[in-house]
């Protein structure tokens, strides 16, 4: 792959377009994709009804009767104006503190994966806990975010078998990534962390937690103390804005 | 408040709106009723913009607390009043009381219960429409009450022309920015083959399989392509090489190839084709499937123009005095029944 094949615009379906900054996850790629896609809001061109970002890409959807012309070249002109790899981060970012609970009977698969990391239990619980992640993506669920990148040696695989089912809030961990759960759902990663969050709660004035961008810092605690977040639907989680 | 009490559901039942876009970036696909035309035609036919009952194959029973339109649209499904035999694409008069039966689908898979006024079930993030998929929201079971609108109009006993959209056919796709990862052969042989849609459909996705094609399609790539956004109607074919169309609640990224993607006009189809039904898939140029989708959507606003009172013939009425009690809130001059 040549480097001036990126970045790539093109459609999605028929009232869409995609522009894509890699066929690989990395970290520049998906600054690029949520820089562009904040810039896109901001820009409120005629006929976007909708903006989103996926691991390495920007998309946005048109109305049916929008001039999809002149938004390719809107999108044109854009993405050429600049570096997006190169770009900050959109504002107005949040970082979130969530207590969690590493290993117990309640996430039962953090022995193994410490194992596969080549660490000690401990040792694994506090990294992950130092560990200061970015929602890369929300999806599969609602809310349900994609975070990373862990170090080199947290690419672990996924399992052979999938496990039936983990809890709402369980912390899950493969290929140097975390995905926290929105619902309880079969999963193929490894359950190592459990947390008290409800991360889409349709009645609240936030009904989504994390934005993708948003940091998360998946702080260690006992099992005493997470009892006490058992009725939170916030799972005792903090945030403040990213400066 | 008045209510709609189910008495019966069938397995897949639920209160459907237009979904609620927005919150791709969030996770949640938009969502709604399966066949937008059919929630689009009940609407016309009691001149309202309110959400219905989806019901997947089989329908259930209904009674309400006070008079009330209802309308039925999409599959037609057998249904009955008081024991009188309801027309399909048609608005009815409903007495208070009166246990309206919806059975199985007669053609296609997705019929629809309007009622006049709405369903005021909560509105959540701006639609009623439950995500089944997404486990927010639920079904419907029996014993639930939902919440009527009120009805300040009174036509009732309209009908409306529909395509036969409920028996497969020729899908259109348009190429999506994954179709090169297929090879031309293999996009030939798709758009050559001839696909049943697998009994596994759900609100999510519906599974397609070619009889003629054992071993299904594959990307060049395999599958170790970068998990991207998803817009509904795409084709994902995954491990095994079966082709998906995702549906109302696909999910919002993947990182199976997509060959193409069905052009919004021709979902319906989709969801409607019955187990067995033929369907083939024809890529057909951007231009002319953004014309389509346009003059289709066009069409669905225009629709209220092609609503015509329906013309019953009293000798198809056993019981016309038992009749007339199913249609007690009808004033004579929106009723009219022509002699023949």
């Amino acid at each position: 792959m040549t480097q001036s094949q990126w970045p790539r615009i093109q459609t999605l379906g028929t009232d869409g377009f995609v522009i894509r900054f890699s066929d690989q996850l990395n970290e520049p790629a998906n600054r690029a994709a949520l820089a562009l896609r904040a810039a896109i809001e901001v820009a409120g061109w005629d006929g976007v009804e909708e903006v989103t970002s996926a691991l390495a890409s920007t998309a946005i959807r048109l109305s049916a009767f929008a001039d999809f012309e002149q938004v390719e070249d809107q999108i044109k002109t854009l993405v050429l104006s600049r570096d997006w790899t190169a770009e900050p981060l959109p504002d107005g970012r949040r970082l979130y503190r969530i207590p969690t609970v590493y290993g117990t009977e309640l996430a039962p698969q953090m022995a193994q994966a410490a194992k596969a990391a080549g660490l000690t239990v401990p040792e694994a619980a506090a990294e992950l806990s130092a560990a200061r992640t970015r929602v890369i993506t929300l999806g599969f669920a609602p809310g349900q975010p994609y975070l990373g990148t862990l170090d080199p040696h947290w690419d672990i695989p996924r399992l052979s078998q999938i496990t039936p089912q983990v809890p709402a809030g369980a912390l899950v961990l493969a290929i140097r990534q975390f995905v926290l759960f929105a619902v309880a759902n079969p999963t193929g990663w490894m359950h190592v962390g459990q947390t008290a969050v409800q991360l889409f709660q349709p009645n609240a004035d936030r009904a989504f937690m994390l934005l993708p961008g948003d940091e998360v810092q998946f702080n260690a605690v006992t099992e005493a103390e997470f009892a006490r977040y058992e009725n939170d639907p916030n799972g005792g989680a903090e945030w403040e804005i990213i400066p | 408040m008045s209510y709609l009490t189910i008495l019966r559901a069938g397995p897949i039942m639920s209160v459907q709106d237009t979904g609620r876009p927005g919150f791709l970036a969030r996770g949640l696909s938009r969502g709604g009723a399966l066949d937008v035309q059919a929630l689009a035609e009940g609407n016309a036919l009691l001149g309202q913009d309110c959400a219905a009952i989806e019901m997947m194959g089989i329908g259930g029973a209904f009674q309400a607390d006070r008079d009330m339109r209802i309308a039925l649209t999409g599959a037609p499904m057998r249904a009955s009043a008081a024991g009188e035999a309801l027309v399909w694409n048609a608005s009815h008069v409903i007495a208070a009381g009166t246990v309206i039966e919806i059975g199985a689908c007669e053609q296609g898979m997705v019929g629809y219960l309007h009622i006049g006024g709405g369903l005021e079930t909560p509105m959540q993030l701006g639609a009623r429409s439950p995500h089944l998929t997404a486990k927010f929201g639920a079904g419907l079971q029996p014993g639930d009450q939902l919440p009527l609108g009120t009805d300040d109009a009174f036509e009732a006993g309209m009908i409306l022309p529909v395509e036969n959209r409920f028996d497969g056919g020729r899908i259109r796709i348009v190429a999506s920015f994954q179709t090169e990862l297929f090879s031309q052969t293999m996009r030939d042989r798709f758009e050559a083959a001839t696909f049943a849609k697998d009994a596994r459909a759900t609100r999510m996705g519906a599974p397609v399989i070619s009889a003629e094609n054992p071993d299904g399609f594959a990307a060049e790539a395999g599958l170790s392509i970068l998990s991207d956004v998803i817009t509904t109607g795409d084709i994902q074919v995954t491990g095994d090489g079966t082709p998906y169309v995702l549906m109302a609640e696909a999910q919002t990224t993947g990182g199976y190839p997509r060959i193409g993607t069905v052009i919004a006009c021709d979902l319906p189809r989709i969801a409607q084709a019955p187990a067995g039904a033929e369907l083939r898939f024809e890529f057909v140029p951007l231009d002319e499937a953004r014309h389509a989708v346009q003059g289709w959507m066009r069409d669905l606003q225009a629709l209220n123009g092609k609503v015509t009172p329906l013309v019953r013939d009293p000798r198809d009425i056993p019981d016309l005095l038992s009749y007339n009690l199913i249609s007690g809130a009808v004033a004579g001059d929106e009723w009219e029944m022509e002699e023949t």
